[in-house]
């Protein structure tokens, strides 16, 4: 619908990942503990082993393994140490989607799920409207996980609110419950493709997606025990989205990484509906000196 | 005297048996609809919650509001059972079976609707694997089940005398039924002990169920209340939903008063006396939900804060507003005005002012989930047309229609086995105001 490029660049990267996804769920499975010298030649880089030992690996067959998931009771403690946040610049947001697509894509989502919402606000008549990047705010205080009558969503020590859909029992309370309208229900049977069917459910992964059960915005825990960003961030092309840790007091939006608390005092961070009580893990800046004028550009 | 009461055990035992072919063909006609529901919920099954018209933001639809109104309906028992008669009301004791069995079947459909409403009914036993008493969830599923087992004691001990009569009495029924009365009547021989040891433990049910009732309706309301949404977002929630269900409780009575009475032909025992007085009741009940209906929109109209006020605009004059005032008005208001006079409260006329309430009641339930759904904090954007309304579909409808024909069967099945009004208690107290009558 709307920039041919950015049309291109989708359809591309959709047919390359799923099919990376696809051929390496499968050797890495298959193949997770056995080195393979029979791969195509690549930049070798090194790694170091949970032991500690440091050895050269071919960086395309890196790439090849799919990271192995969290076991559900691996994800509902948490990374130890780890207090993750997000920050969103509204100043430089221009709702290229870009977000939508990347985590469309990762979590294999259809249009009419998404993890992640572009709102067009308008504080008041005399302000100018300005998009707003919405995810789930992994509250502190979440009254999805309160109100769940079976555990099956839960807050993790690394502030994470994550559902495991083994046990949703589709009740759909939390959907009521939560006041920043975060999840999305299967109504039907999720559009997935085989490969993606066959992967090992990880509550971390959010996928496969199944029907009659909810899901959400997870912060991509499978991505942070990769030690990469979750795709959202990487994928914003105006670095509106930052990602980090508050006991390092540190995020990254990919390009800058900068002091948490440095950035939400001299820009006047807050969060939404503050007077709630839920303390969000999400912080918003003012869309003031924005980079962008606002441009109604219909979705 | 004793003839006399052989006449009337006669009469009172005689609906038990008889064939009846219109009573075949309604039941019939029953099984029909529900079949037709049980189509929908397997269509439901197989392709998954998306047969409903719910949708993200909608995420509850006319099951949650059906489950609301059957919970309400199942209020009536220990209105009539246990506070009447708690309140030593005599003119009620005919009223107390029935009223008993329509909270029981009440009960029973709504936490079949709950189950249909689950997007995974297949985990349902991960409630009580996994559930957590931190969740509203689980407070209503543990005070349903309390509800249905007092609900059930309290329509079965005091039966045991009338199924000894049947046992004793009705020689010419199915070999099967001689056997669930034999059964069933657990040996009762109206001996001074039994009555003693029956008389104590229906009285501790009839003030155990009180407590247990105004439970079942206030957690139920807490469904809602403790969430964050606009009209739902209330400390009102509890004593207006309580009050609400008394008034559809005693409407449904004086409507199955009415069609009991005259399908069975019971004008001796439920008499033109019993509709005027339970007509007195509930215009007394709709006094006090009116009271509860202006407490709780009147402040947030007063202020129309953010979404509270797009919710109220909603519902006073935006899309909602013709079922509100037709809810308000035909369902609350002019049935109040109508039943203050005498002629009001005549058993047609409070039939139909009554069968006003009931629609009024189920539409009120719709009108508390829905539209409280559609206005969440942050505006609903980007989605498909189809996430801003909300028209059930068939499915929804034909499951609805057959839990209200699920209640129905219930209810006959019960009416047609075992005696309408309570034999003995008819005899006991016929016996009383005999010997007051004597003593004067």
């Amino acid at each position: 619908m709307k920039k041919q490029d950015s049309n291109r660049f989708t359809r591309r990267n959709l047919i390359k990942y799923t099919g990376l996804l696809g051929v390496g769920s499968i050797l890495g499975l298959k193949f997770l503990s056995c080195t393979s010298p029979s791969q195509p030649e690549g930049k070798k880089v090194k790694v170091m082993t949970p032991d500690g030992k440091l050895m050269e690996v071919n960086e395309a067959h890196l790439s090849m393994a799919h990271p192995h998931p969290a076991s559900i009771e691996e994800s509902r403690k948490g990374i130890p140490g780890r207090k993750f946040v997000m920050v969103v610049d509204l100043a430089k947001c221009k709702n290229a989607r870009e977000c939508i697509k990347a985590c469309e894509h990762h979590h294999n989502l259809t249009p009419d799920r998404p993890f992640i919402k572009v709102l067009k606000i308008q504080d008041n008549p005399r302000s100018a409207p300005y998009w707003m990047p919405k995810k789930c705010f992994q509250c502190d205080n979440p009254p999805c996980v309160k109100v769940c009558p079976v555990g099956a969503t839960f807050k993790r020590s690394d502030n994470i609110v994550l559902v495991d859909n083994e046990r949703c029992i589709g009740c759909r309370f939390c959907m009521a419950a939560c006041p920043y309208s975060a999840r999305v229900f299967n109504w039907g049977k999720p559009k997935q493709s085989q490969e993606v069917l066959n992967l090992k459910y990880s509550p971390e992964a959010s996928t496969p997606s199944k029907i009659g059960t909810v899901e959400k915005c997870d912060f991509c825990p499978d991505m942070i025990r990769e030690k990469k960003l979750p795709h959202c961030i990487t994928a914003c092309p105006n670095g509106v989205l930052y990602f980090g840790d508050a006991n390092e007091d540190t995020v990254t939006n990919g390009e800058e990484t900068v002091r948490l608390s440095k950035l939400l005092r001299e820009k006047a961070g807050y969060r939404y509906l503050e007077d709630l009580g839920t303390e969000p893990n999400v912080y918003y800046l003012p869309p003031v000196d924005r980079l962008f004028p606002f441009k109604d550009t219909e979705a | 005297m004793k003839k006399h009461n052989d006449q009337v055990i006669d009469k009172l035992l005689s609906s038990v048996g008889r064939h009846n072919p219109a009573f075949k063909i309604w039941i019939i006609a029953l099984l029909v609809i529900i079949s037709i529901g049980c189509f929908a919920y397997y269509r439901q099954l197989r392709l998954g919650l998306v047969v409903t018209s719910m949708r993200d933001y909608t995420s509850w639809g006319i099951y949650i509001s059906n489950f609301v109104f059957f919970v309400a309906v199942s209020l009536i028992g220990s209105l009539v059972s246990s506070i009447l008669k708690l309140a030593k009301v005599k003119w009620s004791y005919p009223l107390t079976r029935i009223s008993e069995i329509i909270a029981v079947a009440a009960i029973i459909c709504a936490a079949v609707i709950i189950i249909v409403d689950m997007g995974r009914p297949d985990r349902f036993f991960n409630v009580i694997i996994y559930g957590r008493i931190q969740s509203p969830i689980i407070w209503d599923v543990l005070v349903i089940m309390t509800y249905l087992v007092i609900s059930v004691l309290l329509l079965y001990l005091p039966m045991l005398p009338d199924i000894a009569l049947c046992r004793d009495r009705l020689k010419h029924v199915a070999k099967w039924k001689q056997n669930l009365y034999r059964i069933l009547a657990l040996n009762w021989q109206n001996k001074p002990g039994q009555l003693n040891r029956l008389k104590k433990t229906s009285t501790i049910l009839e003030i155990m169920v009180i407590p247990v009732a105004f439970a079942i309706h206030t957690i139920t309301s807490w469904l809602f209340a403790t969430t964050w949404r606009p009209g739902w977002d209330s400390t009102n929630l509890g004593p207006y939903f309580v009050s609400g269900a008394f008034m559809l409780g005693a409407a449904v009575i004086i409507v199955a008063m009415f069609f009991i009475r005259k399908s069975f032909k019971l004008e001796d025992f439920i008499t033109n006396d019993h509709f005027d007085k339970m007509g007195k009741i509930l215009v007394l009940l709709s006094l006090v939900y009116l009271y509860f209906n202006i407490n709780e929109y009147l402040g947030p109209a007063f202020k129309m804060v953010g979404v509270e006020g797009e919710h109220i605009t909603e519902l006073f004059s935006g899309d909602y507003a013709a079922m509100y005032w037709l809810v308000q008005v035909p369902g609350l208001m002019l049935p109040i005005l109508l039943m203050v006079f005498k002629r009001g409260r005549k058993p047609f006329n409070i039939m139909i002012i009554s069968f006003f309430i009931l629609m009024g009641a189920w539409f009120k339930r719709f009108l508390i989930v829905i539209p409280s759904l559609q206005h969440p904090y942050l505006p609903i954007q980007d989605v498909d047309e189809s996430y801003l309304h909300y028209y059930p579909s068939w499915e929804e409808w034909a499951i609805t229609f057959a839990s209200f024909a699920g209640v129905l069967l219930i209810i006959s099945l019960l009416l047609k086995l075992f005696p309408i009004i309570p034999i003995q208690e008819y005899i006991h107290h016929q016996d009383k105001s005999e010997d007051q009558s004597n003593e004067i």
